[in-house]
């Protein structure tokens, strides 16, 4: 029990509580006005900003109230807080989806991103998750550029009890996924997760040798990979529009990982990325711990958002 | 037809002469929003952006304009200014006497890149001729101490490490212990990445800080932090203490305005800029190119300091002359020529028309060349007239206008043509110059230097120059 009190349920209502009181605020807020007005309007604009939604998504949102035909009516201060939640909603709700994980078999799963984001912490997040419900997974060690990366992902192997395939320091990464997704393991696992370097994406050279990865797993495994997951650090502010669209041109990125999110960043540019590239969010990662990974849920975010 | 876009651009030049004499808040009002939209899309804090636009533009209210740039143009590059004298500021100055066993703590968030740091900073002082070592205080993050010993290797700098411990004091303990035993003058930890609201891991730096006692504490920055940059920075430094700030990953494509946040909030120096995975990627941090790169605006400024060295006052008081002649419908091929002179110091039409926002998108490359070649043939043109004749266009007939052509190499429509035009623009020009809007916006006497240097005025000026040098010389 006193596990319990350190672990996902306190951090859940730490993150979750906290909303209930900017609800409140925008209620009082809009109680005060009972009608959306250009203070408003600017109040509402300011917390967008402040939380890293961009100012070119956050006009659009405010854009989206002020045409809203209930905007100009007298309101009830109820409508007002609908109205601010749909205009995210309509961003979030477009054919939104959990990750699956299947039906194909082995699921093949290529993890991507720049420098320090998380990457490899949330794929040992990942096997974790899928071997607790049972699932046989491969680890495929593809960043073999930075120091001790290789032992980072063979201590979360290790951990959750996976599989893994490395090579050493220096191998050609592509290479490392042939064998990995041609080894004997392959054929039993359920999941394969392949973690790359972090690469920044105006690096021509590192994002050519990402499109080689997709390349040869393409090749090898016809359908594969069935998921490639970018991973966004919460605190990133507008740069992450940019590392959305390169890295999306290179690979098609299918998902997004939201990390960090237990920091006082809102990662409000995952609003901005999910808008402009229609790109779900996935997961987030709320720590540093094996179990620190949540599904996504707008509702929860936007709250959040909204919070002080 | 090819000459009236000329025409055109000419105007567009002509506009741009238009020289408001101060700024004000009324005439900057657009340049404030496109500079603060700017200071945002950077990923400057809100308030502070808020707070630096205020400040910036009370300083710059009632400051002269520059004859050829719009206000809201010079307001861009005061901000500008003004932006790289904060992230410059004070120069980081670094006191670490060969003597003495100096240390540096290195801390920040996760995936700041505070261990390739540590690596080269031991790296760049070591070709200083300190002897450094690093320390290996991430007992966390799996691999972490793995990683710190593969880069000090790269680098030949002893990396010490306890296995196993996850007492951090204990570690800085004997590392110290280790420092002396093997004469290393300066000792670099590096730690855990943890949240600045982490209590328990806060406490943990405060304990080691206060055993090892750190001659300098950096504060890892990631150059693409958003909107939080300013809270993790100031609990650092509120908890801490941190004598100066590292800037990472500034080698992507990040407008990196977390730089003035955590400037703004911490008041403490940004000293270096980590410009990539090597480990020889290691700058000073240059406010220069930081402010540039925030305000994202490198074209206005440009423009504005290539006007500032082509515009001297004598050609200020040229342009207000020949402002005069247009109100009267006066101007002629010589005020023509000496206008395209003008232009021609701030480099090709086309490098102009680049750098001012909104037109360069609106002609094709094809177009500016085009139009260069024009302008040189009408230059040609001109040069091969007498200055009578350019004095008085009214002279240019037949034979004229054969020698022209000859001197020019060009058909004699063409200068028909070029005549033409000339008449029609000088019209229009008159008329723009006589409406209202454009007497107040030139100004009777309006309190710009500019105005007040009119030939009568100069004349003035001279006589009472010399007046006085004559009372001297009696004194004497
Ligand atoms: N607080 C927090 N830290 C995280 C989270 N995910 C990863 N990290 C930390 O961020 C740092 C970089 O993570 P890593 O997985 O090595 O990043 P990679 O370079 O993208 O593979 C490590 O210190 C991780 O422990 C998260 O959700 N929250
Ligand atoms: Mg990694």
């Amino acid at each position: 029990m006193a596990e319990e009190k350190n672990g996902l349920l306190s951090k859940l209502s730490q993150k979750l509580f906290k909303p209930k009181t900017v609800v409140r605020e925008v209620r009082r807020l809009a109680g005060l006005k009972s009608k959306v007005d250009a203070d408003f309007l600017d109040e509402m604009e300011d917390i967008l900003i402040h939380g890293d939604v961009g100012v070119e998504t956050t006009q659009k949102i405010i854009e989206f109230i002020r045409k809203d035909p209930r905007t100009h009516k007298e309101t009830d201060p109820h409508i007002i807080v609908d109205l601010m939640y749909d205009a995210m909603f309509e961003i979030f709700q477009q054919d939104e989806r959990k990750l699956a994980f299947g039906p194909q078999k082995p699921y093949v799963v290529l993890v991507v991103g720049v420098n320090g984001t998380g990457k490899t912490t949330t794929i040992g997040k990942m096997a974790l998750e899928l071997t607790n419900q049972g699932k046989e997974v491969l680890l495929i060690a593809a960043d073999t550029f930075r120091a001790a990366a290789v032992e980072q992902l063979g201590i979360w192997a290790n951990r959750t009890g996976c599989g893994l395939v490395m090579r050493p320091e220096g191998s050609d990464p592509a290479s490392v996924c042939y064998d990995g997704l041609t080894c004997a393991d392959a054929k039993y696992a359920d999941v394969i997760l392949i973690d790359t370097a972090g690469r920044l994406h105006t690096k021509i050279d590192l994002m050519e040798e990402l499109k080689k990865i997709d390349r040869v797993i393409k090749k090898v495994m016809p359908g594969a990979p069935h998921e490639t997951l970018l991973v966004l650090d919460a605190t990133t502010g507008q740069n992450a529009i940019n590392q959305a669209k390169i890295f999306n041109e290179a690979v098609n990125v299918t998902g997004i990982v939201m990390t960090k999110y237990d920091g006082t960043a809102k990662g409000g540019i995952i609003v901005a990325v999910r808008d402009i590239f229609k790109i779900p969010i996935l997961k987030v990662g709320v720590g540093e711990g094996a179990e620190d990974l949540r599904d996504f849920e707008p509702q929860e975010f936007v709250d959040a958002l909204f919070a002080e | 037809m090819a000459f009236s876009n000329l025409t055109d651009r000419l105007q567009g030049t002509f506009k741009k002469l238009r020289g408001e004499a101060q700024i004000t808040e009324d005439n900057i009002k657009d340049s404030v929003r496109e500079v603060k939209r700017a200071l945002l899309e950077a990923d400057v804090n809100f308030n502070v952006v808020r707070e630096f636009v205020a400040k910036t533009q009370e300083k710059a209210l009632g400051e002269e304009v520059l004859l050829s740039v719009r206000p809201g143009e010079q307001f861009v590059k005061i901000v500008h200014d003004n932006l790289q004298e904060i992230l410059g500021g004070e120069t980081a100055t670094f006191d670490l006497p060969e003597e003495r066993r100096n240390v540096i703590l290195l801390l920040g968030l996760q995936g700041s890149g505070k261990t390739t740091f540590s690596a080269k900073l031991s790296k760049y002082w070591k070709e200083r001729e300190l002897r450094p070592m690093l320390v290996a205080c991430d007992v966390y993050r799996p691999a972490a101490i793995e990683q710190l010993k593969v880069v000090g290797g790269q680098v030949d700098v002893p990396v010490f490490s306890i296995p196993g411990s996850q007492d951090v004091v204990e570690i800085g303990r004997q590392a110290m212990d280790f420092a002396r035993r093997e004469n290393r003058n300066l000792i670099i930890f590096d730690t855990a990445g943890r949240l600045h609201i982490d209590e328990v891991k806060m406490d943990e730096l405060i304990a080691l800080r206060d055993f090892i006692k750190p001659s300098y504490t950096f504060l890892v920055a990631d150059a693409m932090t958003g909107q939080d940059a300013v809270n993790s920075a100031e609990a650092f430094n509120s908890q801490v203490g941190i004598d100066g700030v590292c800037l990472s990953k500034l080698d992507g494509d990040a407008r990196g305005g977390a730089a003035l946040s955590i400037k703004n909030v911490t008041g403490k120096p940004i000293v270096f800029a980590s410009t990539g995975e090597k480990l020889d990627e290691l700058e000073l941090f240059h406010p220069d190119r930081m402010a540039s790169r925030i305000l994202g605006m490198g074209d206005v400024l440009t423009l504005v300091e290539t006007a500032q060295k082509a515009f001297d006052e004598k050609q200020a008081a040229d342009a207000m002359k020949m402002k005069n002649r247009l109100m009267r419908g006066e101007f002629d091929f010589e005020d023509f020529l000496q206008q395209m002179s003008m232009i021609g110091r701030m480099g090709s039409l086309s490098k102009i028309m680049k750098m001012i926002p909104g037109l360069s998108g609106a002609l094709s490359d094809e177009d500016l060349h085009q139009g260069e070649g024009e302008l040189k043939r009408v230059k040609r043109i001109i040069n091969s007239m007498t200055p009578k004749e350019r004095r008085n266009p009214q002279l240019l007939a037949g034979s004229r206008k054969l020698r022209i052509a000859k001197g020019a190499s060009v058909e004699v429509s063409e200068i028909n043509d070029l005549i033409k035009q000339f008449n029609t623009m000088r019209k229009q020009m008159s008329m723009m110059m006589n409406t209202p809007q454009a007497k107040e916006a030139f100004g009777g006497g309006g309190g710009s230097k500019f105005t007040k240097a009119t030939k009568e005025s100069r004349d003035r000026k001279k006589k009472k120059k010399k007046q006085q040098r004559d009372q001297r010389k009696k004194r004497k």
